[in-house]
């Protein structure tokens, strides 16, 4: 098997030494970073995230499979040219203010790192002017917001309102996730788009990012 | 009051109690801030909940602990007052229901995960719920309540702690989850028969499941204890899956609907009834009505 196949085996199975070894002898062996990334790491984080979706592995074994490919993307950073320019899309992502649960929250960011964005994770008890002001710093393309209380799910509305009055509503998309979120909510409240896990979400910010051109 | 077991062993149904968070909301708790902090300040709102339940019929009736565990309460500073924060809980349940019902010390996860996905040791996480139960235990509970379990080995430290500290506390032990096209898991991967094995291992008398359900799927889940294991099994179904009615979130299920599925729930094997997210007394007065009506 290649080495790079090596890496996506390894990584799907958790071992993030094995993922480090494999990247640095990747890199040895003269491999492009980016060859790397896109056909090591991702390739075995996809298939991760696709078993994942049908309950085949669950948390504990993506946060592993996680771990293992930031072993592999630590390697690879210093080889991917300037800031950003490995990514497909920045998104600022948290858990919205006053809710302070942030696996769901997470596991979107690990599947979003996985799929080459760039994630700006502000955490949890994000307020929404931390949303905004970062977006617009960071000129993120996309804020992504998640809630397991239905008690917090108001501030999502409030975040879109401040993008509106701040200007940026053409700039930066919204989308949102969490148990009590749904499709109809997010229509009510103006996002951009519902995701109703952590890879519908890697879709859901794939088509946002290509539909923005 | 007869004995805890002795009621489950002669077969008795025994009912808990419904949703507490919502009623904490409506006495000013804060979004973002612990709902453990009430016990040290605001006696009299646990008093107000516990009373509305045991006046519904609850003879099962739990303590405002939930997130009483060192490390939860860590999470807010509170790590310092573990042991007053749960003896005050179970004291002002003690003082509303005396001896005519059962206090039960509720224990929720500790709010990170274990090594190696997560960071939090084994040690640290036993530890932390050895002083929260050991805390629950001192101030008289008649039985424990380990809940809303996702991840097994966390259940069985909380268990082990618990079973280090008292070999004969009640122990009830529950744990959330997801319907999936592949079965009910949690959302850790563990499954029912793996979840009731490893929790009746480590020392829990009583298992089951607790909220991420309403009480339809919670007959299923009751059945797939039952068809695992000969122990009583207790189910606290939520009012159904939250939906929003403009910034307000509505529980579907009304006390009418869940009740009518007590019948089911006791042919499935379980012998404590509650409710979970979004019950309020008005279920508890339905299941009691339901249960007296057998």
């Amino acid at each position: 098997m290649s080495v790079l196949g090596q890496i996506a085996e390894q990584l799907q199975a958790g071992e993030d030494e094995q993922v480090a070894a494999l990247t640095k002898q990747a890199l040895d062996e003269g491999l492009e970073a980016r060859r790397i990334l896109d056909d090591g790491l991702i390739a075995g984080m996809n298939v991760v995230g696709e078993k994942f979706r049908r309950h085949e592995v669950f948390l504990p074994d993506v946060l592993l499979s996680a771990k293992a490919m930031y072993a592999g993307l630590d390697l690879l950073r210093p080889h991917l040219g300037e800031d950003g320019a490995h990514s497909r899309g920045k998104v600022v992502l948290g858990t919205v203010q006053g809710d302070l649960h942030d696996i769901g929250k997470n596991l979107v960011g690990i599947m979003l790192g996985g799929a080459g964005f760039e994630v700006i994770d502000l955490g949890k008890d994000v307020t929404p002017e931390q949303f905004v002001s970062e977006a617009r710093e960071k000129k993120a393309q996309i804020i992504g917001m998640s809630a397991l209380l239905t008690t917090t799910m108001p501030i999502m509305r409030q975040v879109i309102e401040l993008l509106r009055t701040e200007g940026l509503a053409d700039d930066v998309q919204t989308i949102i996730g969490g148990a009590p979120v749904s499709e109809e909510f997010a229509c009510e409240i103006g996002a951009n788009a519902y995701a109703y896990d952590a890879a519908n979400a890697v879709d859901q910010v794939r088509r946002l990012i290509l539909q923005a051109g | 009051m007869q004995d805890f077991r002795q009621r489950l062993d002669a077969g008795d149904v025994l009912l808990a109690d419904g949703a507490m968070g919502s009623f904490l909301m409506e006495h000013g708790l804060e979004l973002g801030d612990s709902p453990e902090k009430f016990n040290l300040s605001r006696r009299e709102v646990l008093e107000g909940i516990a009373r509305a339940y045991f006046e519904a019929g609850a003879e099962v009736v739990q303590t405002n602990t939930f997130g009483g565990s060192a490390l939860k309460l860590g999470s807010y500073d509170l790590a310092d007052q573990t042991e007053e924060i749960n003896r005050a809980a179970a004291q002002a349940v003690r003082d509303v229901v005396g001896r005519d019902a059962y206090v039960s010390g509720s224990c929720g996860p500790c709010g990170k995960m274990l090594e190696p996905y997560g960071d939090a040791s084994a040690d640290q996480v036993r530890d932390s719920f050895a002083r929260q139960i050991g805390a629950l235990l001192e101030a008289g509970i008649d039985v424990l309540c380990i809940e809303t379990m996702t991840d097994l080995n966390e259940a069985k430290l909380a268990l082990e702690a618990a079973r280090s500290l008292s070999t004969e506390i009640p122990i009830m032990a529950t744990m959330t989850f997801d319907p999936t096209p592949r079965g009910f898991f949690t959302m850790m991967g563990n499954d029912i028969p793996t979840a009731a094995a490893g929790m009746i291992e480590a020392g829990a008398d009583i298992v089951g499941s607790n909220c991420g359900n309403g009480i339809e799927n919670m007959v299923s889940i009751a059945q797939g204890f039952h068809e695992v294991t000969d122990r009583p099994v207790l189910i606290q179904a939520n009012a159904g899956l939250p939906q929003l009615k403009g910034d307000r979130a509505v529980y579907p299920e009304d006390p009418v609907f869940m009740a009518s599925k007590v019948p089911d729930l006791i042919a499935a094997g379980v012998r404590i009834i509650g409710g979970c997210c979004g019950t309020t007394p008005d279920h508890i007065k339905a299941f009691r009505a339901a249960l007296d009506a057998r």
